[in-house]
């Protein structure tokens, strides 16, 4: 066991694919001297040199369709976008390209990209620095989607990512880089699935699922819960796409009462799907409707506003009073 | 008809071309790309400082069968426009006009280069051994590609535009590392000829990609000139300007020759007539070799023209004149190479007579091979949409099995039903 930042194990984690595999290469803007804005690529073109650590032109949708091509080759890219609010001119090559190779080629393709984006707020920045746009790429069939809440997870999650055959992006909760924990880097463990949800804290009165940044505002809100007597389970999502929906309605038939928990708006976003599933898979079990914790309908707010956008402790405890209540 | 009242957009090639090129003059301040040309539309055959030599290399077997290609192509063409017409494909895109552009670039790229065509590159996935009956699958609506690319080094037609140019370019990085490993295997192995173990060295390869003058708008393009220079990538930017990107002419994508466009990234940009199968090969021949030895990426601009529609379902008269047609038909690719042939008694007769019956042939099969075309189970689009096992598809085939035995009893009535209308 090792004590590292989510920030370090994602560069352990992609140290660690790079020397096993001489095919994986990471491409970005500012990922070679600079180690990458948040300098998650810190020290790698070092080791691996200019060819496998590529400072590319600024410019994604350049970025993911040569990821493509490098696929297409059999190279397995790794591309970093700076920001979340940054993917967009790489939106056409990942829904339109990379997201339908596989099905288009009838099955004779594969383009095992993976796409590492920052995401979410909560760290006082400039417009299109704290969006969490993932619903988009959910939405998308052929793409899969993790994003890691602790150390453990992001070493372990990036390397599965890039072995994965499938398209994988992985969104990093930029707010929680420097978010210290344990890593286990001789096994993976519980983590050796990414596609499987983890039931953080067991609880029976309710259960709030959750995923990436929130997932340690969840856990404390479910500790001051305790205080008011409610014992709440605590699920870390820790795939996108796909859901892992049977430990959802496992947790949701013992306890009767959800609350899904998300930055990104609520219209439209994965606690909708996941209120939709939940309902046809648990209906008899629920005692009060799924609620919706997240963003509001409108642009990420300035900097100075934004800590009545994000949810907080209070904002999942006023879900969970009202779930209660029923 | 001839169209009588079109807006500003009317002009002639030509005469565009003249235009372009002034202009271009006058803000450069220097001559614009002249355009290489070695047929002319009379068939005589000139010469170019440069390309001469590699015009020299065709023999009169590979000059017929240049003809032979742009034929059976053109005769395809047809053959696919007219399935269109009677309901057996969806749509049809036609490329008759540009048999040069795409026969003379296609027959100038080897085994191991690889090609990303757009929608339109019939006549290249000719050159390179695709299944022409598959080619119509997508346009039948059976499939949204229809050959295995890895079979013959020629992609999947992509629809959005020129979403292909940046993975021509990641495939040409891909093939830069694949000698430095190369390389670096064969060091460790002690041998200093470029290669480890005993076999052959691996031929140098390179990428063609195809797009339009219209597509050269899209900001791919201009992503994968700018990674493609910084790399020193080996590919070659295969752009037809067919002057129209549906109804809108090429004077809207561009004020200069398309082919200038490559100073402003720092590599070679070459006009070539597109209509001029011999040019239009040993252009392609020479920037090939010219990426496959590391030199870097080209962008060359076939000059053509689309003598047709952009699909079966747009209508030229709306937005062009039929005169303009005209005049690009007298410059059509394969008469001038028929011209040339029998003058230099390269050809008979009974030649013509033989490339007419094999076209004819070719549509047969196509035509044959079209009605046979089976459709595909939607359970393998469930199959292809993730490589590795995925909950959700898996629960919605389930779903999808469990409401399709609902209606198995009625099965055997439908299938007699439905018989007598396919």
């Amino acid at each position: 066991m090792t004590t590292m930042t989510i920030a370090k194990a994602i560069n352990e984690g992609l140290r660690a694919t790079l020397r096993s595999n001489p095919r994986s290469l990471l491409m970005g803007e500012d990922i070679g001297p600079l180690g990458g804005v948040y300098r998650v690529t810190d020290g790698l073109i070092a080791e691996f040199g200019a060819d496998r650590v590529v400072d590319t032109p600024l410019a994604e949708s350049g970025i993911i369709g040569t990821a493509i091509g490098l696929a297409l080759r059999g190279y397995l890219p790794i591309c970093e976008i700076q920001f979340d609010g940054f993917v967009f001119p790489g939106f056409n090559q990942i829904t339109t390209q990379l997201a339908k190779m596989h099905s288009r080629s009838n099955g004779n393709l594969t383009v095992p990209v993976v796409i590492r984006i920052p995401y979410g707020g909560g760290i006082g920045s400039i417009e299109h620095h704290s969006e969490s746009p993932e619903a988009l790429f959910a939405h998308t069939a052929g793409l899969r989607i993790v994003t890691p809440s602790n150390p453990h997870d992001a070493y372990w999650m990036i390397q599965q990512a890039v072995d994965c055959q499938d398209p994988v992006i992985v969104f990093e909760p930029k707010r929680r880089y420097w978010l210290k924990g344990e890593v286990d880097t001789e096994s993976a463990g519980l983590a050796a699935d990414p596609f499987k949800a983890h039931v953080l804290r067991e609880g029976t009165d309710a259960t709030v699922v959750v995923y990436g940044p929130l997932v340690p505002v969840a856990l404390a809100a479910a500790n001051a819960a305790a205080e008011d007597g409610h014992s709440v389970e605590v699920i870390d999502l820790r795939s996108i796409s796909p859901i892992d929906f049977d430990a959802v309605t496992e947790s949701v038939t013992k306890t009767g009462r959800l609350i899904v928990a998300h930055e990104a708006p609520t219209f439209g976003g994965i606690g909708g799907e996941i209120a939709a599933r939940i309902s046809e898979r648990a209906f008899h079990s629920l005692e009060a409707p799924v609620i919706r914790v997240g963003g509001f309908h409108m642009p990420y707010p300035v900097a100075k506003v934004e800590e009545d956008y994000l949810p907080d402790i209070d904002r999942i405890l006023e879900a969970l009073d009202r779930a209660l209540s029923y | 008809m001839g169209a009588t009242h079109l807006p500003s957009t009317e002009f002639d090639g030509t005469e565009m071309d003249d235009r372009l090129e002034a202009e271009a003059e006058a803000q450069l301040g220097a001559p614009a790309t002249p355009m290489v040309q070695l047929l002319g539309p009379d068939g005589t055959l000139g010469t170019d400082p440069v390309f001469s030599e590699y015009a020299d290399r065709l023999d009169a077997e590979k000059l017929r069968g240049f003809y032979a290609d742009m034929a059976a192509i053109r005769r395809f063409d047809q053959e696919a426009t007219a399935l269109q017409r009677q309901g057996q494909l969806a749509l049809w895109v036609p490329l008759t006009g540009q048999e040069a552009a795409q026969i003379g670039s296609g027959r100038a790229s080897q085994p191991q280069d690889y090609i990303f065509p757009t929608y339109r590159e019939h006549g290249v996935a000719l050159t390179r051994n695709v299944d022409l009956a598959e080619l119509l699958r997508q346009f039948r609506g059976v499939s949204n590609g229809g050959w295995n690319p890895k079979e013959t080094n020629f992609h999947l037609y992509t629809l959005v535009l020129a979403a292909q140019t940046p993975h021509a370019v990641g495939y040409a990085m891909g093939i830069q590392r694949d000698q430095k490993l190369a390389a670096a295997a064969a060091a460790a192995a002690g041998r200093a000829d470029g290669h480890a173990g005993g076999q052959a060295p691996e031929p140098k390869a390179a990428v063609v990609v195809y797009f339009g003058d219209g597509a050269s708008s899209e900001g791919d393009v201009h992503e994968s000139m700018v990674f493609a220079s910084s790399y020193n990538a080996p590919v070659v930017f295969f752009c037809q300007n067919n002057h129209w990107a549906i109804s809108v002419p090429s004077s809207v994508q561009t004020r200069i020759p398309l082919s200038n466009r490559a100073k402003g990234y720092g590599f070679p940009g070459i006009r070539v007539d597109g209509n001029d199968v011999i040019a239009v090969h040993a252009v392609t021949e020479w920037a090939l070799e010219h990426a496959r030895e590391g030199n870097g990426p080209v962008l060359i601009e076939a000059f053509t023209y689309r003598v047709g529609a952009h699909t079966t379902a747009d209508d030229p008269t709306k937005y062009r004149a039929s005169a303009e047609e005209s005049r690009w038909r007298a410059k059509d690719p394969l008469e001038r190479l028929e011209k040339y042939l029998r003058a230099a008694d390269m050809a008979d007769d009974a030649f013509f007579a033989q490339v007419k019956a094999d076209g004819d042939e070719l549509a047969a099969y196509v035509r044959k091979t079209t009605y046979e075309l089976e459709t595909p189970d939607i359970r393998t689009a469930f199959a292809n949409t993730y490589v590795e096992a995925h909950p959700l598809v898996a629960e919605e085939l389930a779903w999808f099995e469990e409401y399709s035995a609902g209606f198995a009893d009625e099965a055997d009535t439908v299938e007699a039903d439905t018989e007598g209308t396919r």
